[in-house]
């Protein structure tokens, strides 16, 4: 009941929030020079003024920028999101097609970078200042500092290039033309690069937060108190040090989530995989509207959702929160 | 044609100490069947209907499946696909195409002249870009049998325009399919059905397009292959490490880095070439905006060409590939003038012509600012910056601009926004179909590459409208020729670079890269080496 109430609230407040965000990336669209159909125009070579204008009203472009605003968000209350100019499809089949390889991309690395970045991050903390937490330090500065890319090229260099373990990009062998579970384990062996690659930046920023926060519990009473209680170090460590420890964890685990949407296009674009951020990225290029606000809608939803969740972890985590509140 | 390209090749090859290894190799033992060739390309075109659409990376994924009425040949000669034979009354007003018999769509209908009649009328002419300035004449399709086309223009119509723009453009769209239907809603626009020799299976946005063998093609026993993979990848790194690991056969449209391609082209595994690619070469050019005083004495825009080392950022910048440009068409076309009145790098004379034109250098040296604009694909960009660079050297300071592309289209081509632009311009085979119309004065405002510069000239006009319907060959190509010396006089825009596309092939594949576009050809005779 509590978690239903909680949930309820937060869609309340999510629903205005999602307004304003439309209302300001349409019109911030608008100041970018030139439509749709001037990209448009652009990859065909060549046009005239009444193809231009043909292709205008085909699109509903010719209408003024509020008319066109009203009518978008009239229509996304009947959940149509409209049609994408670039590719001449319903936006909400392309976003539908796409959503999965980025769902599947950010929770594989979240959660890689996630474990990794406990286990390496109490491991630091157990011995802080000796030489197993100077080397993980040295390597944890060394991975936040590189760009993602460059660690995906070098990936693809080593792995596809000259070893040969493993695809270059794309989500699957089109060649094989795999089907069922042989198209599954294809498609995981496609996304082992570009998750490692997604998920190191972001275990690099655990491992710093848990090292942080182990070390900040373990200077705490309670912890005195349990190893007065004659409990084993492992005891202490896990049960009472790392649950406390892990509230900050989930606290960037929440930021992370909303933010990977952006990692993912750099991620996407190397690994050429079919996700969302390439497509909001190609959709900028192409001035297509209704696929921006599309995707947008999309991944205000997943933010959203995963806000919950963490809270809803929150609760689970420590009883003395109230989420409600 | 062969010959130009073995003299293009190696002058290439001694410019850049390029080594192209592997000379392409045309079938001496017998085409084996079957196997999946894998094409790398980096834009996905989002529309594979080339009857309404004309663009080399439509073409080039949908010329297996849709047809046109000719194609270029291995010889650079019009080869007939969908049509036999061709003819033109003296007139130049009557052009008639007889059609192959027993030509079936994919979906069992036969195909007959009314397929090119409804493609011509309602398509090439109404909606196609480059059809309605190239067909803007045709009046009338007839079609006294179902074999036979006749298309009847209002004003004379080269024979060889025809021919060569119907290369690109002759796509023929089902009528069956398309008549009574809102064409740009139309589904096949995404899923054609045409009389190629592959059959469309499979397009996803943005990932790629998958085509297969037609068993009943008209040309019996072809294709050889199975099928056609083309994927779009469209990071030049990425696409090289997939080039690179087997896991695409083909990458084409210089989709590489530069050192990529230069690099690869050291190793037995690939043939690195321009061949194949020759007809849609693309140029780098720099544009002025007539409107602007400073820019429209002569001795400027001189000045400018003699400032700019063409042949140093070959070298330096494009690695060899490319080359100085001259008049209005590149150097593999027909329409390709040796000898026009050319301005030499020569910084010295750069800065007389600009004295002489009354800009002295002013406070700090500098004798005018301008501004340039280009969009934001790295060549377009290094070019800006060069020419930047080059011109500060004689006292022109440059500013430059970068927008993407949408933006570009709507400052420069709508606004008149800029000073000087690079242009990146294609050639279509034909100096009529995207060259002159970048010249001719009195076209409406806002037509995206045509004439931005507010260039106006009574005399260069009369000369383009008269080789527009110039009938007679030599009398066309003669009249080229004056064009082309006329732009070399007064510079209106000035062709700095060429740029032939390359591309990179694994040496198992046969029969690639045999006719002047075979990017966009419909590759029934392409096949695999065991």
């Amino acid at each position: 009941m509590r978690i239903l109430r909680l949930v309820l609230r937060r869609l309340s407040l999510s629903i205005p929030c999602l307004g304003i965000i439309l209302a300001v990336l349409f019109f911030l669209l608008q100041l970018a020079p030139g439509d749709a159909v001037d990209a448009l125009i652009g990859q065909m070579g060549t046009s005239d003024d009444t193809l231009s204008k043909l292709l205008r009203s085909y699109y509903g472009l010719d209408g003024s920028v509020v008319a066109q605003f009203t009518g978008y968000l009239g229509r996304l209350v009947t959940l149509d999101l409209g049609l994408s100019v670039a590719y001449g499809t319903p936006v909400l089949a392309l976003i539908l097609e796409r959503l999965p390889v980025t769902v599947v991309l950010m929770v594989t690395s979240m959660a890689m970078a996630f474990t990794a970045g406990c286990v390496v991050g109490v491991i630091a903390a157990r011995y802080v200042h000796r030489w197993p937490d100077t080397i993980i330090s040295v390597l944890g500065m060394l991975v936040y500092s590189m760009p993602s890319f460059w660690f995906g090229l070098m990936a693809i260099v080593l792995f596809a290039v000259t070893l040969g373990w493993l695809p270059a990009g794309g989500i699957s062998d089109l060649r094989a033309g795999h089907t069922g579970l042989a198209l599954m384990l294809d498609m995981a062996k496609h996304l082992v690069m570009p998750a490692l690659t997604l998920g190191l930046i972001f275990f690099a920023v655990y491992l710093r937060v848990m090292r942080t926060a182990m070390l900040e519990v373990m200077t705490l009473d309670f912890m005195r108190t349990a190893r007065a209680k004659g409990l084993q170090e492992r005891a202490v460590l896990f049960r009472h040090a790392l649950r406390n420890a892990l509230l900050p964890m989930v606290t960037i685990a929440g930021l992370q989530a909303s933010s990977m949407l952006g990692g993912a296009v750099v991620v996407e674009s190397v690994f050429s995989l079919p996700g969302l951020g390439r497509l909001a990225q190609e959709a900028v290029v192409q001035r297509d509207l209704n696929m921006l606000l599309g995707i947008t809608v999309m991944s205000s939803v997943l933010v959203i959702v995963v806000n919950l969740v963490i809270d809803i972890i929150y609760a689970k985590l420590d009883p003395r929160i109230d989420v409600g509140a | 044609m062969t010959d130009l390209h073995v003299t293009r090749r190696a002058a290439l090859v001694a410019g850049a100490g390029l080594a192209f290894n592997g000379a392409p190799l045309h079938a001496q033992d017998a085409p084996r069947r079957g196997g999946t060739v894998t094409v790398q390309v980096a834009t996905d075109p989002r529309f594979l209907m080339p009857a309404l659409r004309g663009n080399f990376s439509i073409t080039n994924l949908a010329a297996k499946v849709v047809e046109p009425l000719v194609d270029l040949g291995e010889d650079g000669q019009p080869q007939g696909r969908l049509a036999t034979s061709w003819d033109s009354t003296p007139d130049g007003l009557a052009i008639t195409f007889r059609l192959r018999d027993g030509v079936k769509w994919h979906d069992g209908k036969p195909f007959t002249a009314a397929d090119v009649q409804f493609s011509a009328m309602e398509m090439w002419r109404r909606v196609q870009n480059y059809g309605t300035i190239v067909f803007r004449n045709l009046v009338a399709v007839d079609t006294p049998d179902p074999l036979t086309a006749i298309f009847r223009f209002s004003k004379p119509m080269p024979l060889r325009l025809m021919l060569h723009a119907g290369t690109e453009l002759s796509y023929v769209a089902p009528r069956h399919l398309y008549e009574g239907t809102d064409f740009f809603a139309n589904p096949v626009n995404m899923a054609p059905i045409g009389t190629g020799p592959f059959r469309f299976v499979n397009y996803t946005a943005g990932q790629h397009v998958i085509v297969e063998r037609n068993p009943d093609y008209w040309d019996a026993g072809k294709p050889y292959l199975d099928r056609i993979i083309t994927r779009f990848i469209a990071d030049p790194a990425g696409a090289a490490a997939a080039v690179e690991s087997g896991a695409v056969d083909m990458s084409i449209f210089s989709s590489l880095p530069r050192t990529d391609l230069v690099r690869l082209s050291r190793e037995a595994r690939f043939r690195v070439s321009q061949k194949g690619n020759e007809a849609n070469s693309i140029g780098n050019t720099l544009c002025f905006n007539h409107r602007k005083p400073e820019l429209q004495d002569v001795r400027v825009r001189r000045a400018f060409a003699h400032a700019i080392d063409v042949n140093f950022y070959v070298r330096s910048f494009l690695l060899g590939l490319g080359k100085r440009g001259l008049g209005l068409q590149p150097s593999f076309s027909e329409f390709f003038f040796p000898g026009l009145t050319d301005y030499p790098f020569d910084a010295r004379k750069a800065e007389a012509l600009l004295d002489e034109a009354g800009f002295r250098r002013g406070q700090g040296g500098i004798r005018m600012t301008l501004r340039m604009t280009s969009t934001n694909g790295d060549d377009a960009v290094r070019f800006a910056t060069f020419v930047q660079q080059s011109l500060a050297r004689v006292g022109v300071r440059i500013t430059i601009t970068t927008y993407d592309s949408a933006g570009y289209l709507a400052n420069v081509m709508r606004d008149w926004n800029f000073d000087l632009t690079g242009e990146t311009i294609g050639f279509r085979n034909d100096p009529q179909i995207s060259t002159t119309v970048f010249l001719r004065s009195g076209q409406p405002r806002g037509v995206p590459w045509s004439n931005q510069w507010g260039w106006e000239s009574p005399a260069m006009d009369a000369l383009i409208d008269a080789a527009a319907e110039a009938v007679d060959p030599d009398r066309r190509r003669a009249l080229y020729r004056d064009l082309g010396e006329m732009v070399m006089q007064e510079l209106p825009m000035w062709l700095a670079i060429e740029q032939v596309y390359t591309s990179v092939t694994a040496v198992k594949l046969r029969n690639d890269h045999n006719n002047p576009r075979w990017t966009g050809s419909h590759w029934s005779d392409l096949w695999i080496a065991a």
